[in-house]
């Protein structure tokens, strides 16, 4: 197996690729935060392209600035075309904050984002014509460094390290649950109040981008991490940051280094245990037991594992996308009889396949594959040989399962082929039951069209 | 909202209210953090080429550029579908130092060999600008190499607008043409330019013009091949639509070839017919001219009476149509009218000084026309209008929905064929199924709330 596998993975040319690019992510981690509006410094190209892909995610209004760089500036610097950009974003949006995300473009030109925003502040003070200024981050997100995930905790991790010093404590807890869904975040806080702890959940994007009908068009839609409870991070009795990616840890990390926050890094909520490592620092955060709402919930998750066990025993999954929810997905489908065949992402983080293997551990009954760095051509010629029952994925493997005739159980991002993703949920037990039944209800359709008799029970 | 148009952006946004001369100011470079809703000169390239569909399309660049166009376009194709895939450098960090050519030229050594393209398209990306890799240079060598054309996009996005993208597209596209055998062409042939075969659109168009005793040479793009791009100056005549992406091909072919071209739309009943009967006309054929008319009936018998029934619920409603090229707000806002509708705001993307002349002439008092508008510009106008029917692409489509207004998307993802009578029908009934839709009336812009939500 080994030596077939690094020969098919022989070239460097990328085929319908698993990943988008890292000022994507940023662009999500900044609708997380009040008032704040995604601006990229580059070409007008990303910011257009990168709004047609998230809305066809979130279904919401996603605007998204640019300095609309053209050849001169390209040349000379975009400098002052990132400033004039500012000036117009502020004044019209009203923002209250601006997240700047760098691209390939001024990356590669060598633009020192740090310094003209500096310029920036110092020219408006000057001026003196203009109330309070907004605040203003920066994030480097070169486009050819690494993936959309990579981007988003780096936008975090910029918040966190630009916005945050420390403060007094307070009591309050920090929450980086990493690229989840609006529903999930929800979630996250309902579960956080039960426990009487007043979450700071960044980015906190579920309002910004699961927003209700309105009668007035909101230039800034509601919603977001108040900025006032950004700069109070720094006096939280504790964190949280879900992942098991460096990266994921990185603002958790910086606070913990900077301000004496503890951190407690936890794997992706997903599944029962760990979920149940998500209860539990919970419990010892806040000295409560879980509230019966919720031991209710992870009853009802084992009593449909039992139930629905059957519907999935030895089936063989193929599941994909980005490095942290593959984990967690890995370690979920484990624990409910399912064999994850082949796992991966077309993140490349060492430590992917190690820690597949430590969440599997003791609970598949062969060894998973699992590649970092792919493409969905080196998923599809691995995947074809695997036999596999089920995808689990985003919308971008709708073609391969397809081919496969294994039915592809969407989750995470992109959804683009399916309506309602923001509002789908993975994270504790009532993710993983949500999950579970979409799993199982997958396989049983399919039994249920595969078949000639027209089962009426199944 | 009286703040919404930005100062630098007045003069390219006109309110016709009597018979004031025309002005607008169009074919700028977008203003900074003005949240334009348009795209840069690699999106104008890749959708032009995009629907060539044996041809591999190789975007020599970051992932982003990529994974952003895999599958944009619902350009279908009636046989091989290569242009479905997505395929990249990727370029990382030591590309940037060290240069992306001799991963470029890899490849390219992986991917040709592997599915056989009848050519290659290799798009430039900003950075590949940057880094100074000579693509003409490497394209070249693949070509020696791999004995198919292989051909470089000088795309780079930040050498302008999409507009500036159709261009190098086309000067892609020209190289090409000329390059096949043309014996056998029927006198009485065409090329079809500017269609993307959305939704199977340049199907119907081609069975029209097969009706008529006409040829079809090359699609240019939709369904498209490299063969009969090869051969497209055999064509006697160049069909163009959507004038902004391949009206440069047209002018190219007419200098080197002298093959002459016509513009046309496929877009609404009237617009479809004066195409068809402008073919004709340029055959100077009694036969074709009579058969067109015969199609004309025939195909408007067909879908007249549905049309007007339909028409009864929408007359008196109020549209809006924000597109990328002007042509297509043209045979909008005729299509409109056929429905009993008003068109209150009209804008493009990337349209010129005399399409907004042209566009101006056609609109009634108080509508409002404006070139590369942006969210804060497109909402202030859907609520000043109080518009019914918002017609756009995906960008649009939620400021629309969020306003409580019915959407139609004209733009690549839609999947309901729009042109010809048939399309002109599909229109209408998507229009009639958006803007008479119960949902409207229970949106909080209608109605009040009715749950009294606690402080």
């Amino acid at each position: 197996m080994k030596t077939n596998l690094a020969e098919k993975r022989d070239y460097v040319s990328s085929t319908n690729a698993c990943k988008a690019c890292m000022p994507l992510g940023a662009c999500i981690a900044f609708k997380g935060i009040e008032g704040c509006v995604p601006f990229l410094h580059g070409s007008q190209g990303c910011a257009t392209y990168m709004r047609r892909y998230l809305i066809s995610h979130f279904r919401e209004p996603l605007d998204i600035a640019s300095s609309s760089l053209g050849e001169k500036e390209a040349v000379f610097g975009g400098g002052p075309n990132l400033k004039l950009g500012l000036v117009n974003v502020i004044n019209k949006y009203q923002a209250k904050a601006v997240g700047i995300a760098t691209t390939c473009l001024t990356e590669t030109i060598g633009d020192n984002v740090p310094a003209i925003i500096k310029e920036f502040m110092a020219e408006a003070c000057l001026e003196g014509s203009r109330g309070e200024m907004p605040t203003l981050i920066h994030a480097a997100t070169p486009s050819y460094a690494a993936t959309h995930m990579e981007g988003f905790h780096a936008a975090v991790a910029a918040t966190v390290k630009q916005m945050t010093e420390p403060v007094a404590r307070h009591g309050g807890v920090n929450i980086f649950p990493g690229l989840v869904t609006p529903a999930d975040i929800r979630h996250l806080r309902e579960i956080a109040s039960g426990f009487g702890i007043a979450a700071a959940v960044l980015p906190d994007y579920a309002r910004t981008l699961d927003a209700p009908a309105s009668s007035e068009y909101q230039i800034l839609p509601q919603g977001g991490l108040p900025l006032s409870v950004i700069r109070k991070m720094g006096g939280a009795s504790a964190s949280l940051a879900f992942g098991w990616t460096p990266d994921s840890q990185r603002a958790g990390q910086d606070l913990h280094d900077r301000c004496g926050v503890f951190l407690h890094g936890l794997g992706m909520p997903i599944g029962l245990r760990q979920s149940d490592a998500l209860f539990s620092a919970l419990e010892e955060i806040s000295q409560r037991d879980t509230p019966e709402r919720h031991s209710l919930e992870r009853g009802r998750l084992l009593d449909a594992m039992a139930d629905g066990h059957k519907y999935l025993a030895s089936k063989r999954a193929v599941v994909y996308g980005e490095q942290d929810l593959v984990i967690g997905l890995a370690s979920f489908l484990a624990e409910i009889g399912v064999q994850p065949v082949l796992c991966a992402s077309g993140g490349n983080t060492p430590g992917f396949a190690e820690r597949i293997e430590q969440v599997t551990e003791g609970l598949v009954r062969e060894p998973v594959t699992a590649l970092a760095g792919v493409d969905f051509y080196a998923i599809a010629q691995l995947a074809g040989e695997m036999q596999p029952d089920l995808m689990v994925g985003n919308s971008k493997g709708y073609r391969l399962s397809r081919e496969l005739d294994a039915p592809l159980v969407r989750v995470g991002f992109p959804i683009h082929d399916r309506f309602g993703g923001p509002r789908l949920h993975h994270l504790g037990y009532l993710g993983a039951q949500e999950l579970f039944d979409r799993l199982v209800n997958a396989l049983i359709s399919k039994k249920q069209n595969d078949s000639s008799v027209g089962y009426g029970y199944i | 909202m009286s703040h919404a148009i930005f100062e630098e952006r007045k003069d390219q946004i006109f309110e016709k209210v009597g018979d004031e001369p025309f002005r607008i100011s169009c074919d700028k470079q977008s203003l900074a953090g003005a949240v334009s809703q348009r795209a840069c000169t690699f999106c104008g390239s890749r959708v032009v080429l995009y629907p060539i569909a044996d041809a591999l399309h190789l975007v020599h660049g970051p992932i982003g550029c990529a994974s952003y166009t895999w599958d944009i376009r619902g350009a279908l194709s009636s046989g091989p579908e290569l242009h479905r895939y997505s395929f990249c450098t990727d370029l990382g960090e030591t590309d940037v130092i060290f240069g992306g050519e001799r991963k470029l030229a890899r490849a390219l050594d992986e991917l040709i060999p592997r599915h056989r393209p009848q050519a290659a398209f290799v798009y430039s990306t900003c950075m590949v600008g940057l880094i100074g890799d000579d693509l003409e240079a490497a394209c070249r060598k693949a070509e020696e190499k791999h004995g198919i054309p292989v051909i470089p996009v000088m795309s780079e996005g930040f050498k302008g607008s999409k507009r500036a993208g159709y261009y190098a597209a086309c000067k892609a596209l020209f190289t090409l043409v000329g390059t096949g055998d043309t014996d056998g062409t029927p006198p009485m042939s065409v090329n079809l330019l500017g269609d993307f075969n959305l939704a199977g659109e340049i199907w119907i168009i081609r069975e029209y013009l097969e009706r008529m005793g006409v040829s079809v040479v090359a699609n240019v793009t939709g369904d498209g091949r490299v063969a009969d791009l090869r051969r497209a100056h055999g064509a006697a005549l160049n069909l163009v639509q959507c004038s902004g992406s391949t009206m440069e091909l047209a002018k190219m072919m007419q200098e080197a070839y002298g093959t002459p071209f016509m513009r046309v739309s496929y877009l609404g009943v009237d617009d479809m017919a004066q195409a068809l009967y402008d073919v004709a006309e340029f055959f100077k054929s009694q036969e074709a001219m009579e058969r067109a008319k015969e199609l004309v009936r025939r195909e408007v018998a067909d879908i007249y009476p549905r049309l007007m029934e339909l028409r009864k619920d929408l007359q008196g409603k109020r549209a809006a149509l924000y597109v990328g090229g002007a042509f297509k707000a043209f045979s909008l806002i005729k299509s409109f009218r056929l429905l009993g509708m008003k068109v209150m705001l009209a804008g493009s993307q990337t349209g010129t000084q005399e399409d907004y002349q042209e566009l101006a002439s056609i609109c009634e008092p108080g509508t409002v026309i404006v070139d590369d508008a942006n969210p804060l510009e497109l909402m202030k106008y859907l609520i000043e209008k109080d518009v019914d029917v918002f017609v756009g692409g995906v960008k649009e489509r939620p400021i629309a929905y969020k306003l409580g207004i019915g959407f139609c998307d004209h733009n690549h993802e839609r999947k309901l064929a729009l042109e010809g009578f048939v399309g002109m029908l599909n229109f209408a009934e998507e229009i009639h199924a958006t803007a008479m839709s119960p949902v409207w009336r229970f949106m909080p812009r209608k109605a009040r709330p009715a749950l009294k939500v606690a402080a």
